[in-house]
Formats: C-alpha cells, structure tokens, sequence
C-alpha cells in the first residue's frame, strides 16, 4: 500500500538549502518585525487603556475605582448602571437618551438633504456669484466655532428659540456645515457627468436626476454625512449647555454631568456607566455604516 | 424618424471663445451621417448642441418640424450613446434599458415588451439581471445602445461610441451599429443617425454621408467615395484615406507646355490632369494619395526621383518612405509587385497617376483641379 509519506516531497526536493547570506537576511527581517510590532501593540495598549478602564470602573464599587489603576473589577456589579440610570432627578437616563434622539435624528436628515442639495448646485450648476457663494463657504469652516456662538445666541434668543432643540439642528437644515457640504461636493466631483447627462436625455428633470441618479451614486459620502454628524451630535455638549436650561430637556451629554453637580459625593461608577452607555449608540451606528463609511471618506479614489 | 437641420449654428463660450463658426447641415431622414475631424474641431459640442446638452448661442437646431433650440434634451425626440457607455451604475441592466420609458410613465407592460425586444436585438437578455460593473466593455456598449433604442428618437446621437473598445471589438460593434441601421431601415423605420468620431475609418465604414470638420467649420459634406475621389480641400484631402494623401509644396507652369516644378524637379503635367485645370499658373499644392504613386526606374517620364529614407513591410503591401526636395513622399507598394524590393538609400522614380493628382490653392488649400471632372 502507497501512503502519503512514501511519495517524494517534491517541495521539499526541490528546494536548494538556503546561503548564509539569505538566512542573515531572513533572521534580520524577522528580528526587525518583532521590535515593531512590539512597539505597536505597546503604544496600541496605552491608546486604548482610558477606554478599557472606562468599561471596566463602570462595573467596578465606587470605593475601588480608586484604590486600583487596573481595569478589571475584583467584585463586578451592576449597581453603577442601576444608580446611573435612576438618576437624582425625575427623569431616568433613557429620558435623556431619546432627548438626545429629538435633536440628533431631525439633525441628521436635515444635513443629509441640504448638505445633498447645496453640494449638487455648487458642483453641477452655472450660476451668478457662484465662486463668491463657494469662497464664503469654505470661509465659514476656517471661522472658529467660538467666534460666532455669541451672535449666534442673541439671534436664537430673538426668535424665542431658547430651552428648544430649535437653534441645535435648525442650521443643520439650510446646509449649514459647511464641512459636510464640501466633503459631498468633492465626492461628486469625482463622478462623471455623463450619467446626469444620459438621466436627461432620457428625460429626466433636474430633481428626478437628483434623486434617482445623484443620490444613489452618492450614497457612500451621505452615509459619511450622516455618520460624523450623529457622533459629532451625540457627544455635543456645548450646543445643548448654551441653548437647554430646563433638566427635562437635557440631552445625553448634559445630564451626564448633571450627576457630578447635583451630589455632594460623586457616584462616579454611576457616571462612569452611564458615559460606556453614552457610547453605544455611536459605535453600533459606526459598525453598522463602516463599509459605506469607509468608501465615503476614501473621497478621491471614487471609481469612474 | 425625422430629419435634423443645423442652421447657421454658433457656439460662443463666455469667455468669447467661439467653438463652432455658423455651420449649415442637413441629415436626411434615415441617413447615417458622420461628423468626423481632428480633436478640438468642435465636433462633439455640435453633438451636444444637437443633444441639447450645450446651449445654442446662435442659429438654429431643427429636428422634424420644430425648432428645437429651447427645449430640454428630454423633449427633442432624440437619444445618445455616451463614449464611456454612461450607464447608471447603481441600476441592472434592466432598468438601465427602461429609465427613459419610466420617467416618460409608459405603461409597464409596453416597457416590459419594448425590453424584451430591444435586448432581443442587442443579444443581451442573458445581462438584463447584472448591474454596469459587471459587464464587459462591449457588453456594456450594447446596453448603451439598446438605451437609446428603447426609445425609439427622432433622431440618434453617438459621441465616440466605439473609442473605448479594443480594436477587434470595435470593429465587430461597428458592423454591428450598421446592420442595426440598415435592419431599421428594412423594416420601414429608418433611423437618422449623427455619428460623432475622430477616426477615418469608422467615417469611412460607416457613414451614408461624412461631415468633415476642422477648427467649428465644416470643410465638406460628402458620400465616402466622393470625399475620398474629390475632396474639397487639402485638409479633407490629407485628413480621409491611409496612408495619409502626400502635400507638396509646386509651381505650376505653361511654358507653353504645362509643367509642375517641385523638390527642383519639372515634371509635364500628365494628360489626366490637364483638361481639368481652369487655373492660372503659380504655386499649388499638389496632392497625391499614396496608393495613386507608382515606383518606376529614376529619371522616367512623368516622374519624380526620389531617396528611399524609410520602406515599412505592413504585409500585404510595403510603404516606401522617399524625400523630393524639403519633403517625404509615401507610396504605397503591393508586396511582391513593382519596386517591392527596394531599400533605404536607393534612388527611385515616383509616377503620379495623372487622373488622380489634386492640385490645392497654395493659400485657401481649395481644390482646383475638380472642374471638369469626368
């Protein structure tokens, strides 16, 4: 009987034992692999320890998150989440989280529309002005974001948007980040023309190009859009602190150090759980949208 | 089907470039006409003004009946095959073919039957279920194609549909696009096709008729044959046939006998050219497609000598490269025929067929030696 073994292994015959030269470079290129990923998973850990410490304190006792700088709990308990959650107000956190949805959601949506919109009129259209229009634009994004919060502020107060989501998303809906528009106008720079034109020989109207041509073919960078500007959104925590005074409108962000004000004794596993909470949404979001992400912010190398 | 008139038609950028300079043309109903010329003739923007694509800044677009100048490309009756197939890339191959019937809110059992005949023809059901990224190139010029036959137009556009394909392929698509429109034609629903390219022979193929342009003018209008036998100018001259037609610089003399100097050398003017000269004497250019030299011992009558500088073997024939005076002359020899054997250095005559020489204005490069044609 003919086994395995007693074939010839050509591989192996075949091969001519390797020169002293070739083995110093082989033991050189492994030597040098190992330092650097040595050094990366090093400068990996201390990156990523804060965030491992974070979810491990949340399940740690308030007494223990102090007393030891490692990140596992001796005793988890959920007693943080139960605390954290309960709040010392009225309201209990998912209050505050589906406060967070009522200026996030309408937020996104509107900055996926306009965003969409103004790009498509900057990048597809001849119009008077439209250099000054496009320069002012991209102006507005190297004006620091403190410069206009003042002005911004009489003029919300004015309208009696005040302790409303109002002056939170309303921007979003006229285009206001002019970030995001410029990123949509660069994506769709790189998309030829000659579909829009084909969509209006075929008698396509300038919004049924836009909507059945333009947007699908833009759909990587709306999905980028949409994705900074939940994330951005969520863990905002200026906007809401200037413009939300009463606590039953506090988004996420606020009433998260709502807990640190309103006890003398900070329960900081409460805290601490309700932030690895906080960060959920934005990570499932995240995970959710990745390979369209991905896509949308590799802008330049859109294929033709 | 209709027929499409270009009426004095003006394309002025805003920045007062003018592209095309007042052109007149007339396609016929069911005539496959090409525009053909160099790169930057303006021929794709006369395309695209048809298309209404690009805005008209003067004259007139007709299609049938109506001026079409002011209306939406969705409007004019027409359809267009874009050189890089322009299909939407998000959409099957199926709704690609049936987009233009679904914003025109056609009944779903007319689109389905006018899919279902369309790919028929094309040979492309098998693809209807794939999306663009999926398709070969000619797969995809198909689907273009079939797009614009979906909707059966006044009148059909190509802007360089085959200059993406590889050169087999074009030339099977381009067999095919004539069949199609000679099979339309058969069956009594003639298509009127503008065929935009910048290669000679998809013009020469192709075309019922080839507009030659140059610089947003047209040099001449004309059936293949007659543009090839007869062309209007040097440029048509030099720009239609290959090996590209010889320019040479000559002077014209009667002294009394009529003689054409170039390269130093005089030579009497040949009993085929002769009677049709109605022209003074002076400097000409003198045109001579390659095919139209024939190679005989130096110094015979009738002939030019000329230095071998280059012989390029294509095959079936041999391009002898020969320099007469400033300039290098090109004839275009059968293999194994007259003067096969020659090679670089050797001193050659080049005979003019005198039936076949063209004789160009040195200044305007109109043709003078067309009256009295045949």
């Amino acid at each position: 009987m003919v086994t395995l073994s007693d074939l010839p292994d050509q591989s192996r015959a075949d091969r001519t034992p390797p020169t002293p030269l070739e083995l110093k470079l082989r033991r050189q290129r492994r030597v040098s692999s190992a330092i650097r990923y040595v050094l990366l998973i090093v400068v990996g850990l201390i990156m990523v320890y804060p965030l491992l410490w974070l979810v491990g304190a949340a399940f740690k006792t308030n007494s223990e998150i102090f007393n030891s700088p490692w990140f596992w709990p001796a005793r988890p308990t959920l007693e943080g989440f139960r605390e954290g959650w309960e709040t010392s107000t009225p309201y209990n956190f998912g209050h505050f989280f589906l406060n967070s949805m009522w200026i996030v959601i309408p937020k996104v949506i509107g900055t996926a529309i306009s965003c969409t919109l103004v790009a498509y009129g900057f990048a597809r259209f001849e119009f008077p002005g439209k250099k000054i229009l496009f320069a002012i634009l991209i102006a507005t994004l190297l004006l620091p974001d403190v410069v206009t919060r003042i002005p911004q502020y009489l003029l919300f107060r004015e309208l009696g948007w005040l302790d409303t989501y109002l002056p939170l998303f309303v921007p979003s809906w006229v285009a206001g980040d002019a970030f995001f528009v410029f990123m949509v106008i660069q994506f769709l720079r790189a998309i030829p023309r000659e579909m829009e034109e084909a969509a209006r020989v075929d008698g396509a109207n300038t919004a049924q190009t836009l909507i059945f041509i333009v947007v699908p073919m833009l759909m990587p960078a709306i999905i980028s859009v949409c994705l900074f500007q939940f994330m951005w959104t969520m863990n905002d925590f200026l906007g809401p602190l200037i413009y939300i005074s009463s606590v039953e409108k506090y988004p996420v962000s606020i009433a998260l150090k709502l807990s640190i004000d309103a006890t003398e004794a900070f329960n900081w596993n409460a805290i601490l759980s309700m932030t690895v909470l906080a960060l959920i949404p934005s990570l499932v979001v995240f995970f959710l949208a990745q390979k369209s992400f991905i896509e949308g912010i590799s802008t330049g190398g859109v294929k033709g | 089907m209709a027929e499409l008139q270009l009426k004095s038609l003006e394309k002025k950028y805003g920045n007062g470039f003018k592209a095309v300079h007042g052109i007149d043309l007339e396609v016929q109903e069911g005539e496959f006409m090409v525009l053909v010329g160099p790169s930057g003739c303006a021929k794709s923007t006369t395309l695209r003004m048809i298309a209404g694509l690009e805005t008209i800044t003067g004259g007139e677009v007709r299609i049938g009946d109506n001026v079409v100048n002011d209306l939406v490309p969705g409007k004019r009756g027409i359809a267009m095959v874009f050189q890089n197939y322009a299909l939407y890339p998000h959409m099957k191959v199926r709704r690609n073919l049936s987009f233009g019937l679904k914003i025109k809110r056609q009944p779903k059992d007319r689109i389905e039957a006018a899919t279902g005949e369309v790919s028929g023809i094309l040979e492309i059901e098998e693809l209807l279920e794939r999306l663009p990224k999926q398709l070969s190139g000619g797969q995809a010029q198909r689907v273009a194609l079939g797009r614009a036959l979906i909707k059966q137009p006044e009148v059909f556009l190509f802007d360089e549909p085959l200059s993406n394909l590889d050169a087999k392929l074009r030339a099977s698509m381009r067999v095919r696009i004539t069949d199609l429109h000679k099979r339309l034609r058969d069956e009594g629903r003639p298509a009127t096709v503008v065929y935009v390219t910048h290669d000679q022979v998809e013009a020469m193929t192709m075309g019922d008729r080839i507009c030659v342009m140059k610089d947003g003018h047209i040099m001449q209008v004309a059936d293949p044959r007659t543009l090839y036998d007869r062309p209007a100018n040097a440029f048509v001259g030099g720009f239609i046939g290959m090996p590209e037609m010889n320019l040479v610089p000559a002077v014209l003399t009667r002294d009394p006998d009529l003689r054409l100097t170039a390269g130093g050398q005089s030579v009497a003017v040949p009993d085929g050219l002769a009677h049709r000269l109605g022209i003074p004497d002076g400097a000409v250019t003198m045109g001579l497609r390659p095919q139209h030299l024939t190679l005989v011992a130096p110094g015979s009558d009738g002939a030019f000598d000329a230095k071998v500088v280059n012989v390029e073997f294509m095959g079936h024939e041999i391009n002898v490269h020969a320099r007469l005076g400033d300039a290098v002359l090109v004839a275009v020899v059968p293999t194994g025929g007259m003067g096969a054997e020659v090679s670089r250095g050797d001193l050659i005559g080049l005979r003019p067929d005198g039936a076949r020489i063209h004789l160009f204005d040195a200044e305007t490069g109109k043709n003078v030696s067309l009256t009295n044609h045949h």
